[in-house]
């Protein structure tokens, strides 16, 4: 018999794999040259040390909506509020950033501060709901996402400028960028922020499977009402679970407004990072490690994605019916472990 | 007479809104109520805005006038089948049904667009040429007040809907089948053991879900959008998901939730002079916030369908 740990590693590989594969025929099927699709998306990704640097950017933002989604699933909660949560953060963290100069040592933890406790209150309120009232989080995160990109956008034209379509600058005390590290990818846009949300999974690790308070998380993620016969406060835990999910997203902002562009410009539409970090957490099996793999995998595939149509003329988009698969696939898993232990038997 | 010539205003940009909501949101209903969460809602809509668009720019010289609606019928067709997807995924497989929503989503939104690039070369289509257009209701526009409010410069898809809407409720609580959709979400095995194909009615479920879905994109794709990209439709499947939920799960409570979502959403449009003086931002965000308030205070904790969200596993207790 397979080991459930091995299971856990197998099934997201083969999911991906099976992907990769579905991508490749749809490119056969449109006329493409799958390889040389994929030799471009490659390069797009790791063919320079440019591609790199763009590709360890877009994993930060990745690996903290990641981890939102993840914590939140382990207690039993659905968060899909992380692209709400990831744009109050970002706002808060240029409004900080960009309203006042201060010694870096101060600004820029204050910035990051601001940004998680804005993604975190944008959490608690869903998380309050659910408590309380028994209102369905996945609905009041839909709300709040809502809520937060017209808010933001009227923000950044009303409050923070005069009419203008982005915010100011940040002040160099409060970003994260980096010449150096910019110097060494042929000046693509990479900055500290990934050493942070590297940090941050080794907190959610610890946090979830080293302490009693990440024990109470996944036993009410178990059964609430076995954790409530155990003497857990479920409700409070559920509030919790949505702070810290919400400021793990809020961090996310941050990354955006302190590290990538230094403003914030207004959104018509939302920015993704959240939604991703559903796919993103799901591959990674909601697991702190996992979700950092899953980041520098759906981080890679989207900025290699943008080499393709140059490079081998595929629209980029295919890499989203990529992913898109790959979900299904995760998903599916009972199928695939259906198929294995059958080929097990056979084996025999 | 303000006040009437508000609603006179408000009315006809409020059904407009409502109607791809409506029908979403049935879909919605229908699926839920078999036991299969559908938060691919979105991707479905998606899929027949696509659908709708593409079909319609296709065949706009062979049909005519008739166009707009073959359309909204052949992206029904395509959105059930879209639909199998989920069904297969969340049934069969018994994937995790959240899940293999939101791989929905991902895939309508990637398919349509790369497709989009592939036939018309661009990342949005042209302009459809045969839209729907508002119509006066005859001899119904006459009556007074009532006639303006209602029937007159009004699209006969949101009549479509709210019938549905009815339709739906006759269908689920007033038939055997209806019967039978609904004890498979709340009790599967209990209705397994009355001779009920669980599978078999879960399908049906979500392939109606997808079929409305697709119709709810594509008319919300020819009446108010009028091409299709990327974000031609963004969010609208959630806010039928929300209608679902602030409908209780009901066809009928889904269409008073999608007609006042798209009430709070003329508001902002409407250009009433009472409200010159509220900033934007708080019409815009008013029918989320509403929402969020509703659900707190008035209506409470609802409950879903027992079943909703578990997988069927014959045998098992």
């Amino acid at each position: 018999m397979f080991s459930n740990r091995l299971f856990n590693i197998l099934i997201p590989t083969i999911s991906v794999f099976l992907g990769l594969l579905a991508g490749a025929i749809i490119m056969l099927a449109f006329g493409y040259n799958p390889i040389e699709g994929y030799i471009a998306l490659w390069n797009g990704a790791f063919g320079s040390s440019y591609f790199f640097g763009e590709t360890i950017r877009q994993v930060t933002p990745y690996i903290f909506t990641g981890l939102a989604v993840a914590f939140a699933f382990r207690s039993g909660l659905f968060n899909i509020g992380a692209e709400g949560q990831v744009i109050v953060g970002w706002l808060v963290a240029v409004w900080i950033g960009s309203s006042f100069e201060a010694p870096m040592i101060i600004h820029l933890p204050l910035t990051i501060l601001g940004a998680a406790l804005a993604g975190a209150f944008w959490g608690f309120i869903p998380g309050l709901l659910k408590a309380t009232k028994g209102v369905h989080e996945v609905i009041i995160t839909i709300m709040m996402n809502y809520i937060a990109l017209h808010l933001s956008n009227y923000m950044i034209r009303n409050v923070l400028t005069d009419n203008q379509d982005s915010s100011n600058r940040i002040a160099d005390s409060a970003s994260l960028s980096s010449t150096w590290l910019m110097e060494l990818t042929d000046y693509s846009r990479i900055h500290w922020g990934i050493l942070i949300a590297l940090f941050a999974a080794f907190i959610m690790w610890f946090l979830i499977e080293k302490t009693t308070a990440g024990y109470e998380f996944r036993a009410v993620g178990f059964n609430p009402n076995a954790s409530k016969y155990a003497g857990i406060n479920v409700k409070k835990n559920i509030i919790l679970s949505m702070v810290i999910s919400g400021a793990f997203a809020g961090l996310a902002g941050a990354m955006e407004g302190l590290g990538t562009f230094g403003y914030m410009p207004s959104h018509s539409a939302f920015t993704n990072l959240g939604f991703d970090g559903i796919a993103v957490a799901l591959l990674g099996g909601n697991a702190a490690l996992g979700t950092v793999i899953a980041a520098f995998l759906f981080g890679s595939l989207k900025v290699g994605a943008l080499n393709m149509p140059t490079s081998a003329g595929v629209p980029s988009e295919l890499v989203e019916i990529v992913i898109a698969l790959i979900i299904f696939f995760v998903a599916s898993s009972y199928f695939i472990r259906w198929i294995l232990l059958r080929f097990k038997k056979e084996g025999k | 007479m303000a006040f009437i010539d508000s609603l006179q205003s408000i009315i006809p940009i409020a059904l407009f809104y409502s109607a791809p909501l409506i029908f979403t949101a049935l879909g919605g209903v229908v699926s839920e109520r078999s036991g299969v969460v559908n938060i691919g809602l979105e991707g479905l809509m998606v899929m027949g805005a696509f659908v709708g668009i593409v079909f319609n720019l296709t065949f706009a010289d062979v049909f005519g006038a008739a166009t707009p609606w073959i359309s909204i019928i052949a992206a029904a067709v395509v959105g059930g089948i879209f639909a199998l997807l989920h069904a297969v995924a969340s049934i069969t497989f018994r994937a995790d049904q959240v899940v293999s929503g939101v791989a929905i989503n991902f895939l309508a939104v990637g398919l349509g667009v790369f497709l989009t690039k592939q036939w018309y070369g661009k990342g949005q289509t042209d302009m459809v040429q045969q839209p729907f257009y508002s119509k006066s209701v005859p001899i119904l526009s006459e009556i007074p007040v009532i006639g303006e409010m209602f029937f007159a410069r009004a699209y006969y898809t949101s009549y479509l809907a709210i019938f549905l809407a009815f339709v739906g409720w006759f269908v689920l609580y007033k038939t055997t089948f209806g019967l039978r959709l609904r004890s498979v979400g709340e009790h599967p095995m209990a209705a397994d053991t009355n001779g009920i194909n669980v599978y078999k009615m879960r399908y049906i479920a979500v392939i109606l879900s997808g079929a409305l879905g697709g119709l709810g994109g594509a008319v919300f794709a020819l009446t108010i959008a009028l091409n299709f990209s990327g974000s031609t439709i963004v969010g609208q499947g959630f806010m039928a998901l929300a209608a679902v939920i602030f409908g209780k799960w009901h066809p009928l409570g889904a269409l008073g939730a999608a007609l006042f979502f798209g009430f709070a959403q003329s508001l902002s449009v409407s250009g009433l002079p009472i409200l010159d003086n509220v900033p934007d931002v708080y019409l815009t965000i008013a029918p989320y916030l509403l929402t969020i308030l509703a659900l707190a205070g008035f209506i409470g904790r609802a409950e879903a369908p027992k079943a909703s969200g578990d997988p069927y596993i014959k045998g098992s207790r």
